[in-house]
């Protein structure tokens, strides 16, 4: 800020100090703090497009394979997605518009007009793997068991994690020592490790538990956070108000401690989910996660690292879906971030320097 | 603080003892070693099956084996340790001692490397809040945040690897690749020193021409095929060194500051000569430390030639520059052995390997050859490493940097009137330093788990090969051992992290009670 040296816009620095809370309070005036974290995390761009992507990606990854309720192979009724292919169905190899000698290519054409089709899906917009099956069913299979994962990591994690934490925090003395020393055994093993150890073993019983399983083990930083959040509420006046009036612990705990540690749950658990998607992948490319005959985003790269120089697009499609998920998630968590960090201030804005103006001559006036 | 260490050290022992519990029953109840012998259709089958339960104490309840397992571990107190037997009937801490300094060579270089250019690029960022430079960092850092580090590590094998040595067949660069790498890099110059568009405008094309000339000179003289720094490049670029050290340490208003660091810049390119003798020789690193000795030497000498007041930081100043210029001359010895390096019979022209961590020579090379070996290995993993774990560094050092200039010391600093590159580099930049120690150790268990991915895409022989043999072949004994020797390395990690925070921040006293 000192930078600038012009005339005018150091007038406008000076109008800005003197009126920056007067911009900030007049925003918040006669709104709730939720309405207040809402507003601000709707107004961090960033998080808006993340939040929308994700929906989109989401909803589009989850109809567009068919869901067979019941057995798989003799399902008592079919919802029928999208997508002419499932991720089983093995059509023939296409050689359409490929180079000599490989087979399968994806058809998706992005480049409009250039090259006479114009945009289009085509038969096979991922390509084909090996056998023929179609790629597209392929990624969009091991999305959904990517995402699945991701949220169960999440949802265990967070409710483990945030247990363990308040019952540490809030009673302290021995729950806390016995609680924190169960963290600490947990903590120091790099979580990859444990990973492998429980996929390996138990990777083959399907997706969902792998991703339970893995939850057990992922809640140990949150937990630590939750502690340190409660050991500092339980002090403040609002506790020891409701304990006089004689609210019991349970209530203490989560009508009044729990609503106001939420903001910094909610933004680990972003976090923690960013992490657990990377973590569900690493494993699967290792063999320890996902196992086929199902399919993950990690599994298919596992697969088809080698046939990167003769078929790359085996290789790109799974990594591009394993980035967009996980950058969106991140992209969240860093708005959910902002908006629950009540030191945190956007950047003033043109109209803001205007309003600031305005506020100033009023006040000159009066 | 000795009574601190030695209960944080107690600690360690009991949080191993626990975390090792947890680990071997685990795997103890889960995994089944006999169950490939159940469904064999040998004819000897039972007895097998006798003999590996007999081998692997399979009668006994895992957590009676942990028992059994940790008395032999317990066992280096009294100066003999048992880890125990793999499956193939190897002693574990053999195994282990071949491949933990391997890991922990990957670890700590990429660790280096990722602390030095996160700080860097953050710390620029953070100077340039709001700036097109600083979104762009904080997208760049979000991005490697959401990268799977196995899919980098392919990628990089692909074109890192494969596409650099099939260019070595040349060694030419192409036309569109030249004005492609000069707009980057124009573009990241101008990012940094934004200001007037007119001044933007200039450092870009200034930028971009420098790089199209320079990279033109590479290409035409086909230095990839045979690079050298020589003594006259090394004097240039030793000027520029002391220039830009003295600016960021004392700042150049300092004259005889400037004229020591410049007299050590040129010694230590005089140095240059005597320094191929030495590290010729047949005992290269001894030569090696010499030439630091002798380059530290010559810093003592310049600052006390040059200055008689305030030696300390002049002493640190010259100190930089010289060890900076030392490693030039390094890499320059290293450059002088490419030439047999890539004409050998074992690497044949493909320099950049994407497989193992050193070549297995069929005969006897020179020191200096197998040096450049073990680097050239090392570049994929490492920058595969750090390319993951730097995004950590830049986002922490932006945030404390941004959050350091809001303090009021800061502001007196300023009042005072410092100019600005001592508020940052004396007041601003060191505190910045002190909450990194934290981060420094949640990266380190991070990067011991890409390090067991990373050494599995490159097929490299450390603990994480270790590891995943362990695991498959239901090894018990040599996954504990594995697991033991890396969760020691990262709670070691967090117990330095912690001495040294309180050593760099006196305000915070370590074991001082509660």
């Amino acid at each position: 800020m000192a930078r600038k040296t012009n005339k005018s816009s150091n007038e406008t620095e000076v109008v800005l100090e003197s009126n920056e809370n007067a911009i900030f309070n007049k925003e918040t005036e006669g709104l709730s703090q939720s309405q207040i974290i809402i507003k601000r995390f709707v107004r961090h761009r960033a998080a808006m497009v993340a939040l929308f992507f994700f929906t989109t990606l989401v909803v589009l990854v989850y109809t567009a394979l068919d869901w067979r309720i019941g057995d798989p192979r003799n399902p008592r009724f079919t919802i029928p997605g999208w997508w002419r292919y499932g991720f089983e169905d093995m059509p023939d190899l296409l050689s359409e518009g490929c180079s000599e000698g490989t087979l399968g290519c994806p058809t998706i054409d992005f480049v409009p007009f250039v090259d006479g089709d114009g945009v289009q899906l085509g038969q096979h917009p991922f390509g084909q793997d090996n056998v023929g099956r179609d790629y597209f069913a392929l990624v969009m299979r091991g999305a959904q068991r990517s995402i699945l994962v991701m949220f169960i990591i999440g949802l265990i994690a967070t409710t483990i994690g945030t247990i363990v934490g308040s019952l540490a925090g809030f009673f302290r003395g021995w729950t806390d020592a016995l609680l924190m020393r169960l963290v600490d055994f947990i903590i120091t093993i790099p979580v990859i490790i444990i990973g492998s150890v429980i996929g390996f073993y138990f990777g083959n019983k399907g997706a969902a538990f792998l991703g339970l399983l893995l939850g057990l083990f992922s809640w140990t930083g949150l937990s630590r956070l939750v502690r340190g959040e409660f050991l500092s509420l339980r002090e403040r006046e609002f506790v020891d108000a409701a304990r006089v009036a004689g609210a019991t612990t349970r209530r203490i705990i989560f009508k009044h401690i729990l609503p106001n540690a939420i903001g910094v749950i909610i933004v680990s658990v972003t976090l923690l989910m960013s992490g657990a998607i990377l973590l569900e992948t690493a494993l699967s490319f290792l063999g320890f996660g996902v196992t086929s005959p199902d399919v993950s985003l990690g599994l298919l790269i596992s697969n088809y690292q080698d046939a990167f120089t003769t078929r790359p697009w085996l290789f790109w499609y799974p990594g591009i879906f394993i980035i967009a998920i996980a950058l969106c998630v991140n992209f969240i968590g860093d708005g959910l971030r902002d908006a629950f960090d009540p030191r945190q201030r956007r950047r003033l804005t043109k109209k803001d320097k205007e309003n600031a103006r305005e506020i100033n001559s009023r006040d000159q006036v009066a | 603080m000795l009574a601190y260490v030695a209960r944080r050290l107690g600690a360690l022992v009991m949080i191993l003892f626990g975390s090792s519990f947890i680990i071997y029953n685990l795997t103890a109840f889960s995994a089944d070693p006999l169950e490939e012998l159940r469904t064999s259709t040998a004819p000897n089958r039972e007895q097998l099956i006798i003999n590996l339960t007999r081998e692997l104490r399979l009668d006994l309840p895992p957590p009676v084996r942990y028992f059994i397992w940790l008395r032999g571990v317990l066992g280096i107190f009294v100066g003999k340790a048992d880890f125990g037997q793999t499956r193939d009937t190897q002693p574990v801490i053999s195994e282990i001692a071949l491949a933990l300094p391997i890991t922990v060579r990957l670890i700590f270089v990429s660790t280096i490397v990722a602390i030095i250019l996160g700080i860097g690029l953050g710390i620029t960022s953070a100077l340039r809040q709001y700036s097109r430079f600083d979104y762009a960092m904080t997208f760049f850092a979000f991005l490697l945040y959401s990268l799977p580090i196995f899919w980098v590590a392919v990628l990089l094998k692909q074109f890192l690897a494969i596409d650099f040595n099939d260019f070595l067949v040349s060694a030419q660069i192409s036309l569109p690749t030249i004005i492609f790498a000069s707009i980057v890099v124009g573009f990241f110059w101008a990012a940094i020193f934004s200001g007037t568009r007119k001044r933007v405008f200039l450092i870009f094309s200034g930028a971009f021409l420098v790089n199209v000339i320079f990279l033109s000179i590479l290409s035409a003289a086909k230095w990839f095929l045979n690079p050298t720094l020589g003594p006259f490049l090394i004097l240039i670029a030793a000027i520029g060194i002391a220039f830009g050290v003295t600016y960021l340490s004392v700042g150049l208003e300092n004259k005889s500051v400037v004229k020591s660091a410049l007299f050590c810049a040129a010694f230590a390119s005089i140095i240059y000569f005597p320094a191929q003798v030495l590290l010729d020789s047949n005992r290269p690193r001894v030569g090696i430390m010499l030439l630091f000795v002798a380059l530290v030497g010559i810093a003592l000498m310049g600052s006390i030639l040059f200055n008689q007041i305030d030696r300390g930081p002049i002493i640190r100043t010259n100190v930089i520059t010289v060890t900076i210029i030392g490693l030039l001359i390094v890499v320059d010895k290293l450059m002088q052995a490419w030439r047999p390096y890539i004409q050998s019979d074992d690497i044949n022209y493909r320099p950049i390997s994407t497989f193992g961590q050193s070549t297995s020579w069929l005969n006897e090379v020179p020191f200096w050859v197998r040096f450049l070996d073990i680097v050239l290995h090392m570049i994929l993993p490492t920058i595969a490493l750090t390319l993951i774990s730097f995004a950590g560094y830049i986002r922490f050092s932006r945030g404390t940097l941004l959050e350091v200039l809001n303090q009021d010391y800061i502001r007196t600093a300023r009042a005072k009137g410092l100019n600005e590159r001592t508020v940052i580099m004396r007041h601003a930049f060191r505190n910045t330093m002190i909450p990194l120690t934290t981060i420094m150790v949640t990266d380190i268990a991070a990067i011991v788990g890409g390090a067991i991915i990373t050494e599995q895409v490159f097929g490299w022989y450390g603990m994480g090969t270790l590891f995943n043999k362990a695991i498959t072949s239901f090894d018990l004994n040599l996954l504990m051992g594995v697991i033991l020797f890396l969760s020691t390395l990262a709670i070691l990690a967090n117990l330095i992290a912690d001495l040294l925070y309180s050593v760099l921040d006196p305000r915070i006293r370590v074991g001082a009670g509660k």
